[in-house]
């Protein structure tokens, strides 16, 4: 291996959208036959930086050296010419065709398609799997973890000098990501240098030769080969941990308990077959949701078993990175999907078959994470946005024909309530502000008698008055004796608002715990990064 | 309000009035005086006789506007019209002749409108039952059961329906008395009244009504409709029947009003016609009326007006396509200069911003502002998958 100079350098990248900094300078080396992890929260700046490795995105400022040339990567195909490879968490490969057919997906050279070098790759590939795939099968009908391994094998075809690996065990079960980990094993003694983002820790210091951690698009930590062994793994993990979640204000944790081992955690399982649905009481929760199951769809984390208890009053924080079952779960208690299994309580009658509509008449309501896809119609005035749930009913409507004077009133009285900034009440509400977007939803959801209310990443992307107001909100609604639901990927958020905590991954619940004490944080940080400990 | 005006000079007035000139230049470069034709096509098409003509042919038109004015707004794209106009002709047609000896005049009308009304509703129901419940692409499905339609139809007329008595594939011709009653003084059937009132009623159920509303919503942002708890299903299958029934009703206007015969391989093509000036409207019925007018005047007195000036009839497609080419023209550049909105989105109850896209694939992330239209996209690839 060359030890004189990375393969890839990344210096002082930069990138903002408006004006979120997703990245802000940062620079990493990966060098040839090492493996260098890629650590941090939801929204450090992770999928940014791989999409300008990708040539996805474009860099403001700060260059990629790649061999000692720098010239920028304006495409994903300049990217793979250049010796990039990336294989993405949602993998890229395509379910109706076959496992060679996609294997040939990477073929760069010849106009035939080449069966023979194809079939060889997928030999060499199931060299190493367990239970190897035909090259006939349908990608559709392969796990998730030999999807994943059929993708690296896919991109390693294109023989990059740099591969990128995006969370590529996120979705997979404890055998698959053994069965990856090796693969990633056997690809860097090949003498490729392997870049694996993952927010899980325990693969980070199983695999990685070094450690660098993102926070708010900045890198926060690196750590070296030789330290982390010198550190040890446990000690490791707090630093890592720390570097991730902690220490950013005065209330967090101080140094000497870092190299703490988070406690076991001993009390409600939420899933599965430890909690019997009999063995909860239904006359004081408002909100009940029993062994909520999705049956497995195509690109989401399905649910399994989850079964979780709101009170009236209080304020359940879910706790997990993206995409692990939080949308399915909003929108089954909301009632805009059906689970396949299982049951949703509301003060103990079953509303699992209720439609979206009779379950806001009893109080049900939802504030969703996706704003502007489904929270709002853009070309529509706010006016009637804040009307959108309620369209054709007394007293803004009368005998189907839309009543402006109620409309216009019922939209000026809550523009006023909850400050809602814009023109007019006529203006159109995709031309709002993110902030004035989401106090639109929050007007809608709010009105009336909530009695359940699920926020989905409520503070997202908004300016921190916004968020101080979503907060307040969400307190005064626990106050008045509503069960809260808040979905959020950011620790901070949770650990200030919840009154207990739940961690969700790969569709199950993980833990339930307490939000007391100073530990919760890490011990929250801990379940998230590192699924069932 | 003179923002409005200006978007309806730019999007509406301007493609037809650079059609128009270049379409005059086609004339030209074909050897005939461009301005002595126009000035024919209007005094053929609106004078007199040529009046009456040009109304008696609004009447399907209006009813096919119609038709694809409902279904678009809720952004379905039928693209069905030929064969629900064709199938209903060819059934309509074909039966008349028994019906109307079987049954007293008012009851046979009767029966003759449910039987087109019930062969547009079907043909509609199989694309909007494949869009509702398996998300196929009705653009697909709906041309797709149009040529189907549109073959069963021809086989009618030469089997089943075929007067016997010509060798030509034709149905029986019906009986001028039979036919729709002429409005009082006018020679104008009643079908174009017909027409002209259900097309300002449409205007005032989709514009102004809670149905309405909530179709506009389905168009704009399904999942938003679907999150509002609108029944997204049951509306997009009972907007595309009602589409469907409202051209298959234009060919029981016509058959009964105009031609009182179907012959096979024949097709108007009024949908392909009609199809620019509906987005020119903008997808308002009320909208569409003058532009349905406007091509009326332009078909009738067109006609001889081009055998006077010694061209082709098809100078009048020429027209159409132009006017097409224009609009596409400019709703490109009117997206790059902000020029007044776009054909497809509507500001319902206010004004809006002519920003270029819709911003809707933005799921799990709407950052700091949602005013740079064009950003967001890019914003939310790089931002929403962040893990």
């Amino acid at each position: 291996m060359n030890g004189t100079s990375p393969a890839l350098r990344v210096r002082n990248l930069t990138k903002r959208f408006g004006e979120v900094i997703a990245n802000d300078a940062v620079s990493i080396d990966a060098w040839a036959g090492e493996v260098h992890c890629l650590l941090g929260e939801n929204g450090a700046g992770k999928s940014t930086l791989i999409a300008m490795l990708a040539g996805l995105q474009q860099p403001d400022a700060g260059f990629i050296e790649l061999g000692g040339a720098t010239h920028p990567i304006t495409s994903p195909a300049e990217a793979i010419e250049r010796g990039i490879g990336v294989v993405y968490q949602h993998s890229a490969l395509i379910p109706s065709m076959t496992v060679l057919e996609n294997l040939m997906l990477s073929q760069r050279e010849g106009f035939w398609v080449n069966r023979t070098t194809a079939l060889a790759h997928l030999a060499a590939l199931n060299a190493t799997l367990d239970s190897p795939v035909g090259p006939d099968d349908r990608l559709s009908s392969l796990s998730l973890g030999q999807r994943q391994q059929l993708d690296i094998a896919r991109v390693m075809w294109q023989r990059p000098r740099v591969l990128v690996l995006d969370e590529p065990t996120s979705m997979l079960g404890g055998q698959g990501i053994e069965e990856l980990l090796a693969s990633v094993r056997e690809v860097v003694s090949q003498g490729v240098a392997v870049i694996l983002v993952t927010h899980k820790l325990d693969e980070a210091l199983a695999l990685g030769d070094r450690v660098t951690v993102l926070r708010a698009g900045r890198v926060a930590r690196r750590f070296e080969g030789s330290e982390l062994s010198a550190l040890g793994e446990d000690r490791a993990r707090g630093e890592i941990v720390a570097a991730m979640f902690g220490g950013a204000e005065p209330s967090a944790l101080g140094l000497d308990r870092l190299d703490r081992r988070p406690r076991p955690l001993s009390p409600s399982k939420g899933a599965g077959e430890g909690t019997r649905p009999s063995s909860l009481s239904r006359c004081t929760a408002t909100l009940v949701l029993e062994g909520v199951t999705t049956s497995p769809g195509s690109a989401l984390v399905p649910l399994d078993g989850v079964t979780l208890q709101i009170s009236a009053g209080e304020i359940l924080g879910l706790a997990g990175v993206d995409g692990q079952g939080q949308r399915q779960l909003a929108e089954i208690i909301a009632g805009q999907c059906a689970p396949s299994a299982g049951r949703v309580l509301l003060d103990g009658d079953d509303i699992t078959k209720m439609t979206v509509r009779e379950r806001q008449l009893l109080g049900v309501r939802y504030v969703t994470d996706d704003r502007l896809g489904e929270g709002i119609v853009g070309s529509l005035s706010v006016a009637l946005n804040l009307l959108l749930k309620r369209i054709g009913e007394r007293p803004f409507w009368r005998f189907g024909c839309m009543r402006r004077d109620e409309v216009r009133e019922h939209a000026n009285h809550l523009s006023a309530q909850y400050g809602i900034r814009a023109s007019s009440s006529d203006a159109a509400a995709g031309t709002l502000s993110g902030g004035n977007i989401q106090k639109i939803l929050l007007a809608r959801e709010l009105e009336g008698d909530p009695k359940v209310v699920v926020f989905h990443k409520p503070s997202y992307g908004l300016d921190s008055r916004t968020v101080q107001f979503v907060h307040d909100e969400m307190r005064r609604l626990a106050e008045h004796g509503a069960a809260v639901l808040l979905m959020s990927t950011e620790l901070d958020e949770l650990t200030s608002l919840s009154h207990r905590i739940a961690v969700l991954s790969r569709g199950s619940i993980v833990g339930v715990v307490e939000n007391e004490g100073e530990a919760v944080r890490e011990h929250i940080g801990t379940l998230v990064a590192g699924g069932a400990l | 309000m003179s923002s409005r005006i200006a978007d309806v000079l730019i999007r509406t007035i301007a493609p037809l009035v650079l059609a128009l000139a270049a379409g005059g230049l086609v004339i030209a470069g074909l050897g005939a005086d461009p301005l002595a034709f126009y000035a024919d096509v209007v005094t053929l098409g609106t004078r007199g006789n040529g009046l009456q003509q040009s109304l008696t042919a609004m009447a399907p038109l209006l009813l096919v506007a119609l038709g694809l004015i409902v279904a678009f707004r809720a952004q379905l794209w039928n693209l069905g019209y030929g064969g629900s106009y064709l199938l209903a002709a060819a059934v309509v047609a074909g039966i008349a002749p028994d019906v109307f000896a079987a049954l007293p005049y008012p009851l046979a009308l009767l029966v003759l409108l449910l039987a087109a009304l019930a062969i547009g509703a079907l043909l509609g129901l199989v694309p909007a039952l494949l869009k509702a419940y398996r998300g196929t692409n009705e653009v697909i499905t709906s041309l797709m059961m149009s040529f189907i339609a549109m073959s069963l139809a021809n086989l009618l007329i030469r089997g089943l329906f075929k007067d016997p008595s010509i060798s030509v594939p034709q149905t029986r011709v019906l009986d001028l008395g039979l036919m729709l009653p002429y409005v009082p003084g006018t020679r104008v059937h009643v079908g174009f009244v017909l027409a002209l009132l259900l097309v300002i009623v449409a205007h005032f159920v989709l514009t102004k009504s809670s149905l309405g509303l909530k179709i506009d919503v389905v168009g704009a942002n399904p999942a938003a409709a679907r999150h509002a708890g609108i029944d997204v299903r049951r509306l997009t299958v009972g907007v595309f029947v009602a589409s469907s029934a409202l051209i298959a009703l234009a060919a029981f206007v016509d058959m009964l009003g105009l031609w009182g015969y179907s012959r096979a391989e024949w097709n108007p093509g009024y949908g392909d016609k009609i199809l620019p000036f509906v987005f020119l409207a903008r997808l308002s019925p009320l909208g569409s009326i003058p532009l349905v007018a406007l091509y009326s005047v332009l078909a009738t007195g067109g006609t001889i007006a081009a055998q006077r000036a010694g061209v082709s009839v098809d100078v009048l497609s020429v027209i159409v396509a132009l006017v097409l080419f224009f609009m596409v023209a400019i709703e490109v550049l009117g997206s790059r200069l902000k020029l007044g909105r776009s054909y497809l989105r509507r500001g319902l109850f206010g004004r809006e911003r002519g920003s270029a896209g819709e911003p809707s694939a933005s799921r799990g992330a709407s950052q700091g502002d949602a005013q740079g239209g064009s950003l967001n996209g890019a914003k939310d690839s790089a931002e929403g998958g962040t893990a």
